[in-house]
């Protein structure tokens, strides 16, 4: 059985990373909140500019995602910081409290001066620091690990060297007993009957059949096709011939593990094994509703070399292609790129994928933590007010 | 064989290959795996699919093992198989295969 060494929490839950993290509840915030995080040094700021003038479906899209992320078992204690009598930091960070989070909110108001609040932050984050350093790792199984599966700046090996490289690894882990999150509803359109038709029951093939549906009329809404738009003009340069093969490219990372439960942006799945997330195809309102669902690590396959990490979770980045990982080795954690020209096999990286996995729940920095990439956006439903 | 892998098969149900760099008319294929006295028939750009299997007409193309297509035309291995000799699924096809499974 493999295993890892991380951190549990009060709730059961265990981490991979020991964060000290600062968060905004609204946008007007997001500049103090880089500015908290740059007095204390080691600690992490999560920046956004949602929160404010949403209606109800983004603010509880909005709240259910920062509870997620503040509430990770990556994050050993989070501040939050918030603006006015209405806002939500301090009935979020009730609610993460109850679940035994070392969380803490500062209001920016009136009543206090913004040196006032900044002091106050800084002491409860230097506090934090220290209390995180005493926190122990302990022994854990793969049973544990949460992997979300993303890709982003795809090129025409994605579908052919590290997405199904990905999905090989996802077998791996939902064989032993872990949970693999693949996400992005958009690129599973045309090949959703497919995905349909391997869940576990009939009420979660509907569900996911349901949630494809509605993004294809989100999509039409505001005039476009998505099958009639696909695979476009340079996917069938690169190979590509119909939607259901360009679909299939990208839900492979998935692999062939029965489809066990589909999941809202942002919830925590119920269910162990392979599991689908509700999220957009843009990476980084992907990857950051992944997270909040509770994936330890991220699994990201790219083409073009898509810089996109998380302030949270260590993401790892797969390259499809040997150019790539001569251009910017820097950027890449794994080479699927020696499919092409090394005569690797799909299940070869599958294996190079787990060790690193790994190596990095054991600690280990991935690219986009080593150039500090936190990129964090939430998923927006509606107009703004 | 000491020849360079230049085609890759994604699942073992596959009836076709892709090309891992562009192959001329008449190269064998190696195909890491099972390897198949294949001669390809016409050039294919890397990335590409090359028929390791023949595929009548309306004969389901298999890549990822599942299928991603239907052919327009008998392909014979060794073809090249893109938008000329294939179509997509249309809603009847996908309830077919829905029985299928």
């Amino acid at each position: 059985m493999r295993t890892f060494e991380g951190y549990r929490r009060a709730n059961g839950s265990i981490g991979v990373r020991n964060h000290i993290i600062v968060i905004n509840t609204v946008g007007e915030l997001a500049g103090f909140t880089n500015k908290l995080a740059g007095l204390v040094p080691g600690v992490i700021p999560v920046v956004h500019q949602a929160g404010q003038a949403q209606y109800s479906e983004d603010s509880d899209q909005t709240i259910k995602t920062l509870v997620g992320t503040a509430g990770h078992a990556n994050v050993s204690a989070a501040l939050f910081l918030g603006m006015g009598s209405k806002d939500p930091a301090e009935g979020i960070v009730e609610t993460l409290k109850k679940d035994g989070h070392h969380v803490h909110s500062i209001i920016f108001d009136k009543d206090k001066s913004i040196t006032e609040c900044l002091k106050e932050g800084k002491a409860w984050l230097e506090s934090a620091l220290e209390r995180s350093k005493r926190e122990k790792t302990e022994k854990a199984d793969i049973s544990e690990l949460i992997i979300g599966l993303e890709c982003g700046g795809s090129d025409a090996w994605s579908g052919i060297t590290a997405n199904p490289s990905i999905g090989a690894l996802s077998d791996l882990i939902v064989e032993d007993g872990g949970t693999s999150i693949l996400a992005e509803t958009t690129e599973a359109v045309g090949a959703e009957h497919i995905l349909a038709n391997r869940a576990v029951n009939q009420e979660v093939g509907n569900r996911f059949l349901e949630i494809v549906k509605r993004y294809e009329q989100r999509a039409k809404a505001v005039g476009e096709d998505i099958k009639a738009a696909n695979p476009s003009p340079g996917n069938k340069t690169g190979g590509l011939t119909t939607l259901e093969e360009k679909s299939l490219g990208c839900i492979k990372k998935g692999g062939n593990s029965t489809l066990m439960e589909v999941i809202d942006y942002a919830h925590k799945p119920r269910e162990k094994g392979f599991v689908f997330m509700d999220t957009p195809g843009y990476d980084v309102e992907s990857v950051v509703g992944l997270v909040a669902g509770g994936a330890q690590i991220v699994l990201f396959s790219t083409g073009k070399g898509s810089p996109t990490g998380s302030p949270i979770a260590p993401v790892i980045k797969i390259g499809t292609n040997p150019k790539l990982y001569e251009n910017m080795p820097e950027h890449i954690d794994v080479n699927a790129g020696k499919i092409i020209d090394q005569n690797y096999t799909i299940d070869q990286i599958g294996e190079e994928i787990y060790t690193k996995i790994i190596q990095v729940a054991n600690g280990e920095i991935t690219a986009s933590e080593k150039y500090k990439n936190h990129e964090f956006s939430i998923w927006r439903l509606a107009e703004t007010q | 064989m000491g020849q360079k892998v230049n085609a890759i098969k994604l699942d073992e149900k596959d009836n076709v290959a892709v090309a891992l760099e562009t192959l001329k008319v008449g190269e064998p294929l190696s195909i890491k795996g099972g390897i198949k006295e294949i001669n390809v028939l016409k050039k294919i750009p890397y990335g590409h699919k090359v028929a390791i299997a023949p595929i009548p007409k309306a004969g389901k193309v298999i890549k990822y093992g599942e299928c991603m297509g239907i052919a327009t035309m008998d392909i014979a291995i060794g073809d090249h198989v893109h938008v000329l000799n294939v179509r997509g699924l249309t809603e009847e096809d996908k309830s077919f295969q829905k029985e299928v499974y």
